[in-house]
């Protein structure tokens, strides 16, 4: 399924394609990207898409961005997700820059943003807590003014790659007294202050992508304040709807599901029962992909002639998260008994894994998909915030 | 259709639940999985010394005479501490094939031993491409002498880096597919030209490739019958994981609803939200049937009924989903802390999913329930 296409639009998309097939760096093509990869081959793609002028299409173009129309941003997503390209870390350029360009002052801009362009600096969230998670107007994280510095103390966690971090974007508690969602601020952190530690969480398929930062009498500069003190909030939501709006995953699910054809073709004879009923749920996520795809173009057309989506970003990051969950499911089931082994992380070439290469990322891959449903506001804050928003219930 | 346990049984039970409340924490686990071997040989001496090994067996082959309840007793508890080492490999199967097929000679030297908990086994049987059919063998055996000598490669074998011995299928007539023409044998897994390729599996155990270049092995029942042999041993696995799965989706039951009563977002437990109520009610619906569809597959076990296969079946696919859906929720419900590895609800629900691989998963058993029907 495709968007209708202006001459120039389809010209773009020819271009995109073909620049991602003549630049993407074969050394980022490894089983599993995700837990794979170092953080200077993470950059590769970074820099590449950076030198060409598109890190970052969501910016405007002053501030570096390529000035794309919404329909152009999503060729570009939608090309980009296709073809398998890791895509440049989010929590530095979709997600902390639009808030500095949005709400920071000139020197902030002028500070941050072409580092972030460039992929010198490495951004991690410091939003949930061990007490808030779906609630993340309860952060406990205090900053305290002293002169013309903040004294920060607090604990995140769930923190991406915060083992890579330089910066990290924290909402903290600045003012105690008032409403939970009045009295937070948006902080800038440089992770190499005195007071940071970094601690890996490592999660059930044995990889360690996620963490928790401890903050001890952290000394972070006032100049380091987003906007004004104690209107955090306003700048969270912000960004939490940017966070949500590319779930929907439809060029991800699109490959995981080609792949996974072509293991049931390798693994189930025709004659086996099993192989129709592969079949029947292999096509029925296929029409479940196809819907959404058809909802997530509907959606587009409707911004590009100037129409709010509204809360659409919770149905496809609802519909994308299961989708992809279930696919993993079923690859997972494909690969049948050789389903019972893992890979080691972190992951050495001399260990061995048995089976076809096609199935060694199978049980990682299922066991970390667990987490979509609950990252990124959980499935059920999403379903509350259609009940809300959109039903009005 | 409760089943009424006898003082015995309730006493296995209580001594069950008092070794491993005592010696099998999850940090005591963590260790265990973490060591060298990932086994913990003090354990297995404990669970010898406390008669587990000789429960299941009968007393004329000098076991306990406790049958199948007696293993769904010991794998329930097992299932609620995640136990890892290989009792459903060793006793339950290797030792359930020996008692059933297995000459006077080897039920004395064999059985004997796994009792007294100074060998453990391994059932090497599935193949590349055999998926989750006993009968599809391409591995060969041919008589030597008065021996046999075993070619082929078996995969993802359970336990087999840590046995002494492995039972393995091989074909002694017959085509790949057919049911008649397999044989089972017992090989030493020091043999010569027996190789493994050791990993880890995902539940915290390991498995290993087995590739068998000409070793000798020892005939284990009737040539040619080993399918028929192989069906009802799997029956009795069935139930053993059965079990465990049980005893692991009521401690995961446990652990989501006390999550759920302690852990507050928007100013309120978690459990208050009605969303949420539904879905541990679900959870306590899935725990109670499975519940009784273990009973009531032990006891036809127990009684050898006629349709006890379909039985099997019908249990190990109806359980399956259930614990699947279980063990999603669990890790759902604990939100992050659900996802790591430090807390037990994962590793939990990566047990689960192994069960639902060994000995078939749930949409194979579904359909073999339904074509052992059209038979019937």
């Amino acid at each position: 399924m495709e968007l209708a296409l202006s001459p120039d639009d389809a010209a773009f998309r020819d271009e995109v394609r073909a620049f991602i097939k003549d630049n993407y760096p074969a050394e980022m093509r490894v089983a599993n990207p995700e837990t794979d990869l170092s953080k200077e081959q993470m950059l590769l793609w970074h820099r590449i898409l950076h030198n060409k002028g598109w890190i970052a299409p969501l910016w405007p173009k002053e501030y570096g961005g390529p000035g794309w129309s919404i329909t152009r941003r999503f060729i570009f997503e939608q090309e980009t997700t296709r073809a398998g390209t890791m895509p440049p870390l989010a929590f530095s350029v979709t997600m902390v820059g639009p808030v500095i360009y949005t709400f920071g002052n000139d020197a902030q801009k002028n500070k941050f943003l072409p580092r972030i362009l460039s992929g010198e600096d490495w951004w991690c969230q410091g939003y949930s807590e061990p007490g808030s998670g779906s609630d993340l107007a309860t952060v406990r994280t205090k900053a305290v003014r002293d002169g013309d510095h903040y004294i920060v103390n607090g604990h995140k966690t769930w923190t991406t790659l915060a083992q890579h971090a330089d910066w990290i974007f924290c909402l903290v508690r600045t003012d105690p007294t008032a409403k939970p969602q009045s009295g937070i601020s948006f902080l800038l952190i440089d992770m190499k202050s005195p007071g940071v530690t970094v601690r890996p969480i490592i999660t059930i398929d044995g990889s360690h992508e996620v963490n928790d930062v401890f903050l001890e009498n952290v000394r972070v500069p006032a100049d380091n304040l987003i906007g004004e003190e104690n209107k955090g909030w306003t700048y969270a939501k912000f960004l939490l709807g940017n966070e949500r709006t590319s779930m929907a995953g439809i060029g991800r699910s699109t490959r995981y599901l080609n792949r996974l054809k072509k293991i049931v073709k390798a693994e189930i004879p025709e004659d086996d029962p099993a192989h129709l009923e592969f079949i029947r749920d292999i096509t029925r996520v296929e029409l479940d992909v196809l819907a959404l795809e058809a909802t997530e173009l509907r959606v587009v057309a409707q911004m590009a002639r100037g129409i709010d989506p509204g809360p659409a970003a919770s149905l496809f990051k609802i519909r994308g998260t299961e989708i992809f969950q279930n696919i993993t499911e079923l690859t997972h089931r494909a690969i049948g008994n050789y389903g019972l082994a893992i890979r080691e992380h972190p992951v050495s070439a001399n260990r061995f894994m048995p089976g076809p290469d096609y199935g060694h990322t199978a049980s990682e891959k299922y066991l970390n998909s667990r987490k979509l449903s609950i990252y990124g506001g959980s499935n059920e804050i999403q379903r509350n915030i259609i009940a809300k928003a959109v039903l009005g219930l | 259709m409760d089943i009424q346990f006898t003082e015995e049984q309730e006493l296995l039970r209580s001594s069950v639940q008092r070794l491993l409340r005592d010696q099998y924490d999850f940090e005591a686990r963590r260790k265990i999985v973490a060591s060298e071997d990932g086994l913990g040989r003090k354990q297995w001496a404990e669970f010898a010394e406390l008669g587990l090994l000789a429960a299941p067996f009968s007393e004329a082959a000098g076991g306990l005479g406790g049958g199948p309840l007696s293993t769904m007793i010991i794998m329930q508890e097992f299932g609620r501490h995640l136990v890892v080492e290989p009792f459903v490999e060793t006793v339950v199967v290797a030792g359930g094939l020996i008692e059933q097929v297995g000459s006077d000679a080897q039920k004395q030297s064999y059985i004997t031993d796994i009792i007294a908990g100074t060998k453990l086994w391994a059932l090497a049987w599935t193949e590349k491409g055999s998926r989750f059919d006993l009968a599809t063998v391409a591995t060969t055996a041919r008589r030597d002498g008065d021996g046999y000598v075993l070619t082929g490669e078996k995969t993802a074998v359970v336990a087999a880096p840590w046995s002494d011995y492995l039972i393995v299928s091989a074909r002694t007539s017959g085509h790949r597919h057919d049911r008649g023409g397999v044989s089972l044998f017992v090989v030493d897994r020091r043999a010569a030209n027996l190789d493994l390729q050791s990993f880890k599996t995902v539940d915290g155990r390991r498995a290993a490739e087995v590739s068998l270049r000409g070793v000798r092995g020892e005939l284990l029942g009737r040539e040619g019958e080993g399918v028929a042999a192989l069906e009802a041993c799997r029956n009795r696995a069935i139930g053993a994981l059965c079990a465990e799965a049980v005893g692991a989706i009521g401690e995961l039951n446990a652990a989501t609803l006390e999550y759920s009563k302690t852990r507050k977002q928007f100013g309120v437990t978690i459990g208050s939200f009605q969303v949420l109520q539904h879905r541990m009610v679900d959870m306590f619906i899935a725990h109670q049937e499975t519940l009784s569809l273990m009973q009531h597959l032990s006891l036809s076990l127990n009684d050898d009924e006629a349709g006890v296969s379909r039985l099997a079946s019908g249990a190990k696919s109806k359980i399956g989903y259930a614990g699947k859906f279980v063990a999603d929720q669990a890790v759902q419900l604990h939100g992050g802390m659900g996802m790591t590895d430090e807390l037990n609800v994962g590793h939990y629900f990566k047990r689960i999913s192994s069960i639902n691989i060994q000995f078939g998963d749930p949409a194979y058993h579904v359909l073999r329930y339904a074509q052992l029907d059209a038979a019937a």
